[in-house]
């Protein structure tokens, strides 16, 4: 009985102890972090400097597997190939994607059914999208090529996938399919929440559609944009998918991209370390795209109209 | 010097061994019938991991064994499939953690990653191999790496092998299919005027790029490394392939060079190709397709084995399929009794014969399964093992040679060298390069 009331008495204390409570609620989102997040994460980044394989455990290398990737040509094409996708995917992304929000955000007829039908390609799994698209850029039955050569302005296939610089540029348009609508859904979200009483005002003064846009919209949507990006940026930068299904990498390794390559060395290649190490080199530049996002889009003076 | 003597002596043994087995000394096999002995453990229970079929046949009959086998020692067997690729890292994990399937199919060098955490099956093939007029010899550096010891049981490969279409070649003024890579070339140039090219993927294609690009190599004598594990594929003898697989590349249907596994399948059924590589598979598409032309073109579709090179002797490259059984295994002797159960004739051959041919054992006895001639266009996947060479050819296999393979650094340096993207001696260089990392100089 004692015993009973001593915990009692404790779970009382705790109970009125704001500091134990709130450690105790924090707690299993804590755990599951640690050990769904940080602990993967951690032990991807270890791996990256031992020479694991698969089923073996590795030892300690130091940078002896960045040292080997930054004299490999696969991976130097590799980085090349994901900064020239992610650079130019997400420029057009976004492009695209503010345009489609700003027409979105007018009073269009079927206005609603019109939104719905742009989420469309984020909806589609992207396996699916890419088989889809793995049609479309087929060296014999691509429906591109069919229809341009019945209308009699190509006599010959287009190589979608079968020379280096149109494969690059069909994965980014393919990517760019499938990434407008998040960018678009999200920017028009952004753009409902500005007051129409600021473009009131705005018209009241003499503002030009053009002029709201750059004083109004823009520095208002800002937040919004710099969030948007960023997750376009990095899931752009670690696309998987769809460069596995339409091409595994090729042609001549033109359209793998870092986390296809890590792939590669580290599960098929059996190669753990080694695709750790590309997996991990992806870190600093994904840090980059978001301190840029972070530092140079979330700058409170400039949302408020005023000079930096 | 010694150790080649006793490997040789060992081989001829195991040959001899074969020949009484084929032959009228019907003693010898009842000696060996008794050689088996084996208990399985009492309550046990399996799980096997394999890869997943080509073709229904495959797993219709491979079920119905389990089952005859269960029915048989009273042992409860699970098996799960998997895409083939996906084996490899499975097969990995369990053998690193300890914990998983008894018996894995995997393909490949698997077996020479974790050597050490597979049963020794010795017994169990050297009774199949007397039995079942003996394995062939490429099983050796896939399962049998020191000569002595199976880490594993050898099941088969699946044969790849020149299929084309006959008319096409005759229109291209070829009776039979060439025998060697001058003959080949001559019929693809050939082809190509007719409007009826060959096409062959130089994309990331696992399969099909692999099987014939290291064929090719293999052909004109270049090698990724000699039997000292040397990276020595910058040769005068890969240059030579480099250069034939130039004029041969001239002649391709367009796009090859983004082609993966299934684009020559395709592109052969709607006839814009009439000569390729690949398993039996195209053949038994058009046999079986619901659209009457199609069908009517199986009629037409023909197979060969791959052509000889310069070296003088057949150089194909196939997917090799193991079985092994792990030693974190609580039954390890039920799981051998199952390996031997299905290697036996008694389900062996209706399984090959249910695969329709797609895997060509590794026992010389199943030669003689009747599918191999009920239709002369399965003959020639019958010698797929014995056509072949080993993965990771002239050296040891290992986490390199595996690698390399995964790598596609042979793919890469044909499709370099074919497109002109790289000079053939560029391509072979940045090979080397590429492959010494993986066998570390």
């Amino acid at each position: 009985l004692h015993k009973i009331a001593a915990v009692a008495s404790l779970t009382a204390r705790l109970q009125d102890n704001k500091n134990a409570l709130g450690i105790l609620f924090l707690l299993p989102t804590a755990v599951l972090l640690l050990v769904f997040l940080t602990y993967p994460l951690g032990l991807g980044t270890w791996l990256g400097f031992t020479d694991a394989k698969i089923g073996r455990a590795g030892e300690f290398i130091g940078l002896g597997n960045f040292e080997f990737l930054w004299n490999d040509s696969v991976t130097r094409l590799a980085l090349f190939n994901t900064i020239f996708y992610t650079t130019v995917a997400s420029v057009i992304k976004f492009g695209l994607g503010l345009w489609l929000a700003l027409i979105l955000n007018q009073h269009l007829p079927f206005k609603g059914f019109l939104r719905a039908i742009v989420l469309l390609p984020f909806i589609v799994p992207t396996a699916l999208s890419a088989i889809a698209f793995w049609w479309i850029y087929d060296s014999q039955f691509s429906i591109i090529s069919w229809t341009l050569q019945r209308m009699g302005l190509i006599h010959q296939y287009i190589d979608f996938l079968g020379d280096p610089w149109n494969a690059r540029f069909s994965t980014i348009a393919a990517n760019i399919w499938r990434g407008v609508p998040f960018v678009a859904i999200t920017l028009l979200a952004g753009l409902q929440t500005i007051s129409p009483s600021y473009y009131e005002a705005a018209s009241l003064d003499g503002a030009t559609p053009l002029q709201q846009f750059r004083y109004v919209t823009l520095p208002l949507l800002t937040p919004i944009i710099a969030v948007v990006m960023t997750f376009s940026v990095l899931f752009t930068f670690t696309d998987f998918q769809l460069i596995y299904v339409l091409t595994r990498g090729g042609p001549l390794n033109a359209t793998h991209l870092m986390a296809t390559l890590s792939y590669q060395r580290a599960i098929p290649g059996g190669s753990l370390g080694e695709g750790a190490a590309i997996a991990t080199a992806m870190v600093p530049f994904l840090l980059a795209a978001i301190l840029i996002s972070y530092f140079g889009l979330q700058r409170r003076a400039w949302q408020q109209g005023g000079k930096d | 010097v010694s150790e080649i003597k006793r490997r040789k002596f060992l081989k001829t043994s195991a040959g001899l061994a074969a020949g009484a087995a084929a032959g009228p000394m019907i003693w010898v096999k009842d000696a060996n019938a008794q050689q088996w002995k084996n208990t399985p453990e009492k309550g046990a229970k399996l799980r096997v991991l394999r890869w997943s079929r080509y073709v229904q046949g495959d797993i219709d009959q491979y079920m119905k064994n389990v089952a005859a086998f269960t029915q048989k020692y009273g042992i409860e067997v699970r098996v799960d499939n998997e895409g083939w690729e996906d084996v490899r890292p499975k097969a990995a994990v369990a053998a690193n953690t300890g914990a998983g399937p008894d018996i894995i199919l995997s393909t490949n060098d698997d077996a020479n990653l974790y050597p050490d955490k597979l049963v020794d099956v010795t017994d169990l093939c050297t009774y199949l191999g007397s039995k079942l007029g003996g394995f062939y010899p490429v099983c050796d550096p896939y399962l049998r790496p020191d000569g002595k010891k199976w880490i594993g049981v050898p099941l088969g490969v699946a044969g790849v092998c020149m299929v084309y279409r006959q008319s096409h070649m005759k229109a291209a003024g070829f009776d039979t299919f060439p025998k060697d890579t001058d003959g080949f070339l001559k019929l693809c140039k050939a082809l190509k005027e007719k409007g009826t090219p060959p096409a062959f993927a130089l994309g990331n294609a696992t399969g099909d790029a692999n099987t014939w690009c290291q064929w090719l190599v293999w052909a004109f004598g270049g090698k990724l490394v000699d039997t000292s594990n040397k990276v020595v594929i910058d040769s005068a003898e890969t240059l030579k392939a480099l250069e034939y697989v130039k004029d041969l590349y001239g002649t391709f249907a367009p796009g090859t060079l983004s082609w993966l596994d299934p684009n020559n399948n395709k592109a052969f059924l709607d006839s814009q190709i009439s000569l390729t590589n690949n398993g039996i598979s195209i053949y038994y598409a058009a046999k079986n397709s619901q659209d009457p032309k199609v069908k009517e073109m199986s009629a037409d579709i023909y197979h060969a084995n791959m052509p000889v090179g310069p070296v003088g002797k057949p150089t194909e490259f196939q997917l090799f399929f193991n079985q092994m059984i792990f030693k974190y295994s609580k039954y390890p002797k039920a799981a051998k009794e199952f390996l031997r159960f299905m290697m036996e004739p008694e389900q062996m051959d209706p399984w090959v014969q249910a695969g329709i041919g797609y895997v060509t054992p590794a026992l010389r006895h199943y030669e003689k399964n009747p599918i191999w001639t009920v239709d002369p266009k399965h003959t020639p996947y019958r010698d797929s093992m014995k056509n072949m060479l080993p993965s990771g050819y002239a050296g040891k296999m290992g986490y390199a040679s595996a690698g390399a393979l995964a790598d596609f650094i042979v793919v890469n340096m044909v499709a370099e060298a074919a497109s002109g993207s790289k000079s053939p001696k560029e391509a072979a260089q940045r090979a080397q390069k590429r492959a010494e990392r993986y066998y570390k100089v």
